[in-house]
């Protein structure tokens, strides 16, 4: 064992990148909330990028080291210290067996992704050690870490301190957040006046807010076009016959506050979706924070294909810088 | 004066319940590990206990108001 856990922080995970492809069997493809950062994390510590780390989210925990490793600390704000030292974030830097890494009050951001040479080995469910705490899958028998867990780590013989990614590089939701949205089958659901309203309005995160889905709150409720219930669907205007929901897409039950569906989400239901946050645009919600606020933007398939073709340019980018 | 800093960000409360009555009032003792709030955040109300013993001066910040982490959400005298 490498690892020894001696205060969790407040929901501290193991994730990877994830196991997409049983979704149609109603389990998510899980894993980092901020996938960039995690990825980003990896290649300083010579991982390969889908290796798994820790997901803190708010609180950072505090962890014995029993084994040398090189570490990096991505995403969002959180001051990172080993045995009391300040330690630079999106950098590497080594901690040495019989040393604790521990962290101060988050600045800003939400999740921030502790890598660590050689990748946590804990055992693959479904090709991924992510956690996936209601299906019990993945992390420390299925659930986030405990105080006194003991956790693997692999070998690795290519890593450095040092290696750092320019500030410039380093992507994060800016004030208000923007996201953007491409509308989706059920768009003509809505009369015009509340599409045009979705996007208008300023909305802030709710508390209700975690890896299965962020809700928003303050913008105003969505009307409807008028129709017959379908057969099989609910009464209320915002729910349609069951169908599936995407990664990203934005269901808002009885209109009244949307719901952006990310990693740990249920795969399908009764509720309309209006759209969804493009794929580009969904590590950015893994880093807000309650009460933060958030704008939408509208764009269509074109833009959401160039947004994502930019994300994969700077992860190439930092991949040359690092390697 | 030493000050309960809150650990993360969320919706701070000073009483376990709408109802109740709040968990601390100026001039009460503390010991260490007394809740004197809750802080709602991702469906969980997470209990903030005091590190310090001493006397509750008050709280700083107001009950059900949004709080980021490292922000003061209560005083006491040592």
């Amino acid at each position: 064992m490498s690892l020894k856990i001696v205060n969790p922080g407040l929901s501290t995970s193991i994730q990877d990148l994830g196991r997409p492809g049983y979704f149609h069997l109603g389990i998510p493809m899980g894993g980092a909330m901020d996938r960039f950062a995690l990825r980003v994390g990896n290649m300083l510590v010579g991982n390969p990028e889908d290796a798994a780390g820790l997901e803190a989210v708010f609180m950072g925990p505090e962890i014995e080291f029993q084994k040398t490793a090189i570490v990096s600390v991505t995403g969002a704000d959180l001051p990172i210290r080993v045995d009391g030292q300040l330690q630079e974030a999106w950098t590497s830097f080594e901690v040495r067996a019989g040393q604790t890494l521990s962290f101060e009050f988050l600045k800003s951001g939400a999740r921030a992704y502790i890598a660590i040479s050689g990748g946590i080995q804990t055992p693959a469910a479904l090709g991924s050690r992510s956690t996936y705490p209601i299906g019990a899958l993945g992390g420390v028998n299925g659930r986030a870490i405990q105080a006194l867990d003991e956790l693997p780590l692999g070998y690795s013989s290519n890593a450095i301190a040092g290696k750092s990614v320019a500030p410039s590089m380093r992507r994060g939701p800016g004030s208000p957040a923007r996201l953007r949205v491409l509308p989706g089958l059920y768009w003509h659901r809505l009369t015009e006046a509340a599409g045009n309203g979705f996007f208008e309005d300023e909305w802030t995160v709710a508390l209700e807010a975690d890896r299965m889905g962020y809700r928003f709150k303050g913008g105003r409720s969505l009307e409807f076009v008028d129709r017959e219930q379908p057969f099989g669907a609910g009464a209320d205007p915002s729910n349609i016959v069951d169908g599936c929901y995407s990664y990203g897409s934005i269901q808002v039950p009885g209109g009244a506050e949307p719901i952006v569906l990310h990693r740990d989400a249920v795969s399908g239901g009764g509720y309309f979706t209006l759209g969804a946050v493009i794929s580009a645009d969904m590590d950015l919600i893994g880093q807000l924070q309650p009460h933060t606020s958030v704008k939408f933007d509208r764009v269509d398939m074109a833009g959401a294909m160039a947004a994502r073709h930019e994300r994969k340019n700077l992860l190439m980018k930092i991949r040359e810088e690092l390697s | 004066m030493a000050q309960i800093f809150s650990p993360l960000p969320g919706t701070f409360y000073t009483k376990p319940s709408p109802e109740a009555l709040p968990y601390k009032n100026s001039g009460d003792p503390v010991v260490v590990g007394d809740i004197v709030g809750l802080i709602e955040v991702m469906k969980t109300f997470i209990e903030i206990k005091s590190e310090v013993p001493g006397t509750f001066s008050g709280y700083v910040a107001a009950d059900g108001s949004p709080v980021t982490a490292g922000q003061v959400l209560a005083e006491l005298a040592a």
